[in-house]
C-alpha cells in the first residue's frame, strides 16, 4: 500500500513539474499560431521597419513601438543602473547592519509597489512636472516621464541580483587586496568589482528585460501616440519629451476590440517582444552561467 | 623631502607612496562613501516618497462609504471600490488554488526527486528541460500571458472575459514565482532530516510529506503569500482576460475588475484621480502588510531549520 501510494504520488509530481514546460509550449504555439497571418501577409519587412500603424487602412508597421520600446529602456537604464549599482554597492560592502535592514525591506517593498500605482504617481506627480519644460508640443506624457518611472521599477531587480554578485565575491579576494594596503574603496573599485562584473552585467541585463515587459505603467505616463520619437523642437534632447508606444502597450490597448488581420498584427507584436526579452534573458543566464565555473 | 615615504617604480612611471598620498586616497574614498550612502538614502527616499504621496492623497477619498458601496461609473469615478475588492479576493482565491499545488508539487519533484535521476537518461533530460522552463516563464512579461490567456481561455476554450480565464492565466504567471520560492524552502531542509527518516524504514513520499514538507512550511507558506501579492499588484495580464466590469460577478465564468484593474480605469478612463489614490493606498497597505508577512516567515523558517 505505501509502495503504490509513493509510486502514485511520485508520478503526480511529475505531472505537476511538466505543467511548467506545457504552458511554456502553449504560449509559443499560441502566440506564433495567432500571429503567423501578420507575418505571412503583412511581411516580416513590412512589419518590423513599417513605421505606419493605422488598423483602419490595414497598415500594421510595429517599428514605431520597436523604437520606442528600446528607447524608454535605454534612459531608463541610463537613470536607473548608476543608482542602483551605487545601491547595491552600498548595501553589500559599505552600510552598517542596521543601515542595511532599513534599505533592504525598502528595496523589496520598491519591488512589490503594483506598477499601476507607479503609473499613477507618474500621471499626478511627474507628468505636470515635466509639462513646465517650456517646449511646444510638450504634454508632460512621453519618454521622460516613462522612463523615470521605469528607472525606479527596475532598481530594486538590479540592485538585488547586483548586491548578490558583490556578496559572492570571496572573502580572500577582499583580504589579499586590503592587506596590501589599498583602502577599502580602492579594494571595491580594483578587486571586488571587477570579480562581480560577470554577475554585475547580468543584473543589469535582467533589469532590461524587466523594462521591456513593463506594460501598465506605460501606457499611463509614455502618451501611446504611434510616432518614431523625434525632437520636438531644434535641440535635440527635446526627442525626451516625444510621446511614444511600447510594445507592451500596442498589445494592451488594442488586443480587446481587434480581430481579424488587426488582431493578427497584435500577435506578432507579442511574438517580437517574446523573442527580444528571450535573447535579453538567454544574455543574461549565459553570464550567470559563466561566474558560476 | 623628496623621499618621504616609499618610492614604487613601475615602467616608466614612479609612484610615491607619501602620506599625502594617503590622505588624497582616504579622500577618494570619503567622497565615494559619501555617494554611495546617497544612493541608499535615495532608494529609501523614493519609496517614501511615493508611498507617502498615494497614501496621503487617498486616505483624503477613504471612508466606510468608499470601502463599502460598489463603484457607479460616471465621468467622475463615482461610488466606492466594495465590489472591487471582493473581485480581487475571487481571483485571488481561484488563481492560487490553481497554482500553489501545482507550483508546490513541481518544487517537490525538481527537488526530492530530481536529484536521484543521475543514470535515468530519458529523465534527468526531462527535469532538465523542466528547469529550462521555469526559467523562461519567469523572464516572460506579464502582458504574453496576458495574450496567450486571451488566445488560449478566452477566446479558444470559449470561457471568455472572466474570473477563469484571467485565473488560469495569473496561474501561468506564478507558477515559477511559486516554484522557484518553494524550493529555495525545501532545500533549506537539512539532508540528515531525509536520511534520519528513510533509515526508519518510510517510503520516500512518506518521507516528504511527514518530513520535509513541513519542515519547509514557512518557506512553502512564504511562497503562497508572495503569490498573493502578485496577484493583488498584477494588472497587465487581468486586463486582456478579466473583461473590466465593476459589477460583483455572479459565477467563475462572468469578468469582473480587481482592484488594481479599478485604479486603471479610474485614472486613464475617467481621470478620477482621488479616487485612484484612495484605491492605492489600500493596494499598498496591503502590500506592506504582506511584505511584513513574508519577513516573519523568513525568521521563522530560519529559526526552526537553524534551532533543530
Amino acid at each position: 500500500m505505501r509502495y503504490i501510494v509513493d509510486r502514485s504520488m511520485r508520478a503526480l509530481l511529475l505531472v505537476s513539474a511538466l505543467v511548467s514546460i506545457f504552458v511554456v509550449f502553449l504560449i509559443l504555439v499560441f502566440t506564433l499560431r495567432a500571429g503567423l497571418r501578420a507575418f505571412r501577409e503583412i511581411g516580416l519587412v513590412d512589419l518590423l521597419m513599417g513605421s505606419v500603424w493605422r488598423p483602419g487602412q490595414e497598415q500594421y508597421g510595429i517599428l514605431a513601438m520597436i523604437v520606442g520600446s528600446v528607447f524608454v529602456t535605454i534612459l531608463a537604464v541610463a537613470w536607473g543602473v548608476p543608482l542602483s549599482l551605487m545601491g547595491a554597492i552600498f548595501l553589500a560592502e559599505v552600510a552598517p547592519a542596521w543601515v542595511r535592514s532599513v534599505v533592504r525591506p525598502a528595496v523589496e517593498l520598491l519591488a512589490g509597489i503594483p506598477s499601476v500605482v507607479y503609473g499613477l504617481f507618474g500621471m499626478v506627480v511627474l507628468v505636470p512636472l515635466v509639462r513646465r519644460i517650456p517646449v511646444p508640443g510638450n504634454t508632460g506624457f512621453g519618454l521622460l516621464s516613462a522612463s523615470i518611472v521605469l528607472a525606479v521599477m527596475i532598481l530594486p531587480t538590479i540592485t538585488n541580483i547586483a548586491e548578490d554578485a558583490i556578496r559572492a565575491v570571496p572573502r580572500e579576494y577582499k583580504e589579499g587586496s586590503l592587506a596590501l594596503g589599498t583602502t577599502h574603496w580602492q579594494t571595491i573599485v580594483g578587486v571586488i568589482l571587477p570579480a562581480a562584473r560577470s554577475g554585475i552585467v547580468a543584473a543589469v541585463i535582467l533589469g532590461v528585460g524587466r523594462a521591456l515587459g513593463e506594460t501598465m505603467a506605460m501606457i499611463m505616463v509614455i502618451g501611446n501616440s504611434v510616432v518614431v520619437p523625434r525632437p520636438l523642437a531644434s535641440n535635440p534632447l527635446t526627442i525626451v519629451l516625444s510621446q511614444a508606444r511600447t510594445l507592451t502597450g500596442n498589445i494592451a490597448v488594442e488586443i480587446a476590440y481587434a480581430t481579424g488581420l488587426h488582431e493578427s498584427a497584435i500577435f506578432a507584436t507579442g511574438v517580437v517582444l517574446f523573442v527580444l526579452i528571450i535573447v535579453v534573458n538567454s544574455l543574461a543566464r549565459l553570464l550567470m552561467r559563466g561566474r558560476r565555473r | 623631502m623628496q623621499d618621504a615615504g616609499w618610492r614604487i617604480e613601475h615602467r616608466d612611471r614612479t609612484f610615491v607612496l607619501t602620506t599625502s598620498n594617503l590622505a588624497w586616497r582616504h579622500f577618494a574614498q570619503r567622497v565615494a562613501f559619501a555617494l554611495l550612502w546617497l544612493a541608499g538614502i535615495m532608494a529609501v527616499a523614493v519609496l517614501v516618497v511615493v508611498v507617502a504621496y498615494v497614501v496621503l492623497q487617498g486616505v483624503k477619498v477613504i471612508n466606510p462609504e468608499f470601502l463599502l458601496t460598489p463603484p457607479r461609473g460616471g465621468l467622475s469615478g463615482e461610488g466606492g471600490i466594495s465590489t472591487t475588492v471582493v473581485t480581487t479576493l475571487y481571483l485571488v482565491l481561484l488563481t492560487i488554488s490553481i497554482a500553489a499545488p501545482l507550483g508546490v508539487g513541481a518544487a517537490i519533484y525538481l527537488v526530492e526527486y530530481a536529484g536521484q535521476m543521475q543514470g535515468q537518461g530519458r529523465l534527468a533530460y526531462l527535469v532538465g528541460v523542466v528547469r529550462f522552463g521555469v526559467e523562461l516563464l519567469a523572464g516572460v512579461p506579464s502582458i504574453i500571458f496576458g495574450l496567450f490567456g486571451y488566445a488560449l481561455f478566452v477566446t479558444a476554450m470559449h470561457l471568455g472575459f472572466s474570473l477563469l480565464s484571467a485565473a488560469l492565466a495569473g496561474a501561468c504567471l506564478l507558477l515559477p514565482v511559486v516554484i522557484r520560492a518553494s524550493e529555495e524552502a525545501l532545500r533549506a531542509v537539512p539532508r540528515s532530516f531525509r536520511e534520519g527518516s528513510l533509515a526508519l524504514g518510510t517510503t520516500q513520499w512518506q518521507t516528504v510529506w511527514g518530513v520535509v514538507v513541513p519542515a519547509a512550511l514557512p518557506g512553502i507558506i512564504t511562497s503562497v503569500v508572495l503569490s498573493v501579492g502578485r496577484v493583488i499588484s498584477e494588472t497587465a495580464v487581468f486586463y486582456v482576460t478579466l473583461g473590466g466590469s465593476y459589477n460583483l460577478p455572479r459565477s467563475i465564468l462572468s469578468g469582473g475588475r480587481s482592484m488594481a484593474l479599478h485604479l486603471y480605469y479610474l485614472a486613464m478612463d475617467t481621470r478620477a484621480f482621488e479616487k485612484a489614490m484612495g484605491t492605492g493606498a489600500i493596494l499598498i497597505v496591503v502590500i506592506v502588510l504582506i511584505n511584513l508577512i513574508i519577513n516573519f516567515l523568513s525568521h521563522r523558517l530560519a529559526a526552526r531549520l537553524g534551532g533543530a
